[in-house]
């Protein structure tokens, strides 16, 4: 029943998943305090909707979309506003955030679900559910599920993908959902269906999670999920990521420079999916997500459903960090994560997962290029990475543009390939920031 | 355990990478080429010894001293690259050179070769064939002479692996290369044998020979190169390389393949699917230096294309130029020179190779 789907390049970092894999999902503790970003999303960030003094309950909204490109944000806890200003985030800068004290009631505002069940819902209706109940990407990119959900008329969807692929190293936090939520997940594949009216629906998982996958292939044979059609995908790095999961579904490609809607496709991730059905069915907000916890310095590894806003301190703390064997902090997987700097960042919206390394494995440059050819074969687009890391070194960023570093997607097979352990995501960020200055200026002549 | 005291380690992703390293590739390419150092040494015994220690040894003392007196920096020593450029200079040089010779070849390769252009990852030509190259340059004679040793000749050996009569080297009496005699048969094969081959003509060719003279190329038992003669040695070298995936496949299969076919094309003996037409393509893979040059000198990582078509075109043009050399070429053997000229090629190679990425396609709707 399951064919085996694949795409072009990628790499094969060890799994490293068994130590959190067979962890049941724990509901970690709200914290004593959380800080909640006004920015978890791409696109504008949310308005400030409390004041400093405010008692709000879990669930209430403390900052309102700034905008279509948006989301609103939530409280998490219940509590005191105790103050609202810039805050450590996990993508590195200070974000005005709201902090809230608990109060320790948890009081929870009463959910506004659908009057009428979904499949009788306008796809507008369901939408506008979906919209105010703040729901983000939750693979990582964090972009607003809404705006996914409304393409343009001019741009139909044909096909659904629900990524289940979970390809980077160390997290199972999907891997666990899908075990866990898998009727969930599937409800809300099916509500996606329906709001873009596609044909076709897949739910793509890496075969490294067999199963994950047979208790999937179980719910299928239920009457009202006969048309999702599963999909087994290799595992390699990265399969997960939107144009690897599409081209090795669809054999379509992203058009360079356009997004999946471009070629007729939307991909969601197995936890947004879920938390579509849960804003639907019970209008919930999107307020507390599942977080992998894990990596050689935590003694404690497991998989949590954690309020957005917990500071990352209280969680790996919870998990006995070892500080003295940590090196690195990084918050989400180890091929895209971001390396943190202060642990006083919060658990936010597209936080899978939070890694804590005993060795320093990167950061290092150790031989010049030998032209080895490794990060050709790596890269999943088909870009010449080496070359374009040396455009870079030299400040010719028109030649780096030439040579498409605007179409990389940072994952970084080609740093993981690399012998001489070039920092090649380095450079392609720098030349992707300069690439992106040059096309505004040419714009504006 | 306070994570205030705790400074902790940022940089960009990806925070894990793969065990490989350049010394690791480079160890690796050394140790594959130790059933080849085997052979030589069972081959040619004592001097293949003596050649791949001089050349070895001066390689790594030249590296050093570049490094250490010149550019005052820590020890390149230990990526392993200065070895490989011994064993494979060694691996490039008749069983009879001076071993002097090998040490000046050697400070050419690694000094002029390499370090002049910036070190590992910077020369644009093959230091090891380059070295190869400035010593047929400077010692034309020396460098063209490949007795058999006396131990095998005693065993009925021959230079080309064909049967009994041995004929000296042109350029042994000359002093330098002669252009070579054009042939009236066979002159696909000839050219392949060095330089005495020129003189093969003389010689009355049954095709009994080829087929005695076939698992001797394979197996290594003839007149050359101290690392070049054992095929099987060389390429079980490669296998291991490809299984570890440190060379690819094309560049030469491409190499080899097309050498193949354009010496199958141009057998000269008026037809294809005879077995002497068909023995003559054989005969030339296996003979000289294109088995050592085919996969591990053109699969050098610095000196070839990094793009999977710019391998491809690489791997041809080696073997259109070898081809060209040993059949029109005043030169006998055409493997070394026909990389280093594709070594030079390589940027333009790779700017007109630019794997076509993902998503340029036509927009949908």
């Amino acid at each position: 029943m399951f064919g085996k789907y694949s795409f072009r390049g990628g790499v094969h970092p060890s799994h490293n998943k068994d130590q959190t894999a067979s962890r049941n999902i724990e509901t970690f503790p709200a914290p004593e305090r959380a800080i909640i970003p006004l920015s978890q999303h791409i696109g504008t960030p949310a308005k400030i909707a409390v004041k400093r003094g405010d008692t709000v309950k879990t669930g209430q909204v403390i900052g309102e979309a700034g905008g279509f490109v948006s989301a609103p944000v939530h409280a998490s806890i219940s509590g005191k506003v105790v103050s609202v200003g810039p805050f450590p985030h996990p993508l590195g800068r200070r974000v005005t955030s709201v902090e809230i004290e608990n109060d320790g009631t948890n009081e929870t505002v009463e959910f506004n679900p659908s009057d009428k069940p979904w499949r009788e819902a306008a796809p507008q209706e369901i939408v506008q559910k979906i919209s105010a109940a703040g729901i983000v990407g939750m693979g990582g990119a964090s972009f607003p599920t809404h705006v996914k959900l409304s393409p343009p008329s001019n741009k139909p969807i044909d096909t659904v993908i629900i990524n289940g692929a979970e390809c980077e190293p160390y997290l199972t936090a999907d891997h666990r959902f899908m075990l866990e939520k898998t009727e969930q997940i599937l409800l809300g594949a099916l509500i996606i269906k329906k709001v873009v009216g596609a044909a076709k629906l897949f739910i793509g998982i890496e075969e490294n999670k067999p199963d994950a996958i047979e208790k999937i292939t179980e719910q299928l044979n239920k009457e009202i999920f006969k048309e999702i059609i599963p999909a087994k995908l290799q595992t390699k790095y990265p399969q997960g990521g939107e144009k690897q999961l599409i081209a090795a579904i669809t054999r379509r490609q992203v058009p360079s420079g356009g997004l999946p809607m471009d070629c007729g496709c939307i991909v969601q991730n197995v936890g947004t999916a879920c938390a579509i059905w849960e804003a639907v069915s019970e209008g919930k907000p999107l307020y507390q997500r599942v977080v992998t916890v894990t990596g050689p310095a935590i003694r404690k590894p497991g998989n949590f459903l954690v309020r957005i806003g917990t500071p990352i301190k209280t969680l790996v703390e919870k998990c006995e960090i070892d500080y003295d064997a940590a090196q690195k902090v990084i918050m989400g997987g180890p091929m895209m994560g971001l390396a943190q700097s202060d642990l006083d960042a919060p658990i936010i919206k597209s936080s899978s997962g939070i890694l804590a390394h005993s060795t320093l494995t990167a950061g290092t440059r150790d031989y010049d290029c030998i032209s080895c050819g490794n990060c050709v074969k790596a890269c999943p687009i088909n870009l010449v990475p080496s070359f374009i890391s040396k455009f870079v070194q030299k400040g010719l960023y028109e030649d780096a543009m030439a040579w498409n570093v605007l179409d990389c997607i940072e994952c970084g097979s080609c740093a993981y390939a690399c012998p001489a352990k070039i920092n090649l995501v380095h450079y392609m960020k720098l030349g992707k920031f300069h690439a992106m200055a040059i096309r505004k200026s040419q714009e504006q002549k | 355990m306070s994570s205030e005291q705790k400074l902790l380690h940022i940089s960009t992703s990806p925070h894990v990478k793969h065990i490989e390293t350049v010394p690791s590739i480079m160890l690796c390419v050394c140790l594959a080429l130790i059933p080849a150092f085997a052979a030589s040494v069972y081959l040619f015994r004592l001097k293949a010894l003596v050649l791949t220690a001089v050349c070895v040894i001066s390689c790594l003392a030249t590296e050093w001293s570049i490094v250490r007196f010149l550019l005052k920096k820590p020890s390149t020593l230990g990526d392993f690259s200065a070895l490989l450029t011994g064993i494979l200079l060694a691996f490039n040089l008749p069983p009879d050179l001076p071993p002097w010779m090998a040490a000046v070849g050697s400070v050419f390769a690694i000094g002029v070769a390499k370090w002049a252009f910036g070190g590992l990852g910077h020369n644009f030509v093959n230091p090891a064939l380059a070295g190869r190259a400035f010593l047929t340059a400077s010692y034309a004679a020396p460098m063209t002479v490949f007795n058999v040793p006396d131990f095998w000749k005693a065993r009925g050996w021959t230079i080309s692996g064909l049967s009994e009569k041995i004929i000296r080297p042109v350029s042994d009496t000359l002093d330098g290369i002669s252009g070579a005699t054009p042939l009236p048969t066979f002159s696909g094969i000839t050219e392949a044998l060095h330089a005495e081959s020129a003189r093969l003509v003389d010689l009355q060719f049954h095709i009994i020979d080829f087929q005695e003279a076939l698992p001797r190329l394979f197996f290594g038992n003839v007149g050359g190169c101290i690392g070049e003669t054992s095929a099987a040695a060389l390429i079980l070298g490669a296998i291991f390389l490809w299984y570890k995936h440190i060379i690819g496949i094309r560049v030469p299969v491409l190499y080899i393949g097309t050498v193949f076919l354009l010496t199958w094309l141009f057998n000269g003996t008026g037809s294809f699917f005879t077995s002497e037409a068909l023995l003559v393509p054989v005969y030339q893979i296996l003979a000289g230096g294109l088995m050592l040059g085919a996969l591990f000198m053109a699969t050098d990582m610095v000196t070839s294309p990094v793009t999977p078509k710019g391998k491809m075109i690489f791997g041809v043009g080696c073997g259109i130029l070898t081809f060209t050399i040993r059949k029109f070429g005043g030169y006998p053997e055409g493997v070394s020179y026909s990389i280093l000229l594709m070594n030079l090629t390589v940027p333009l190679i790779d700017r007109y190779t630019r794997p076509k990425i993902y998503g340029k396609v036509k927009k949908n709707a």
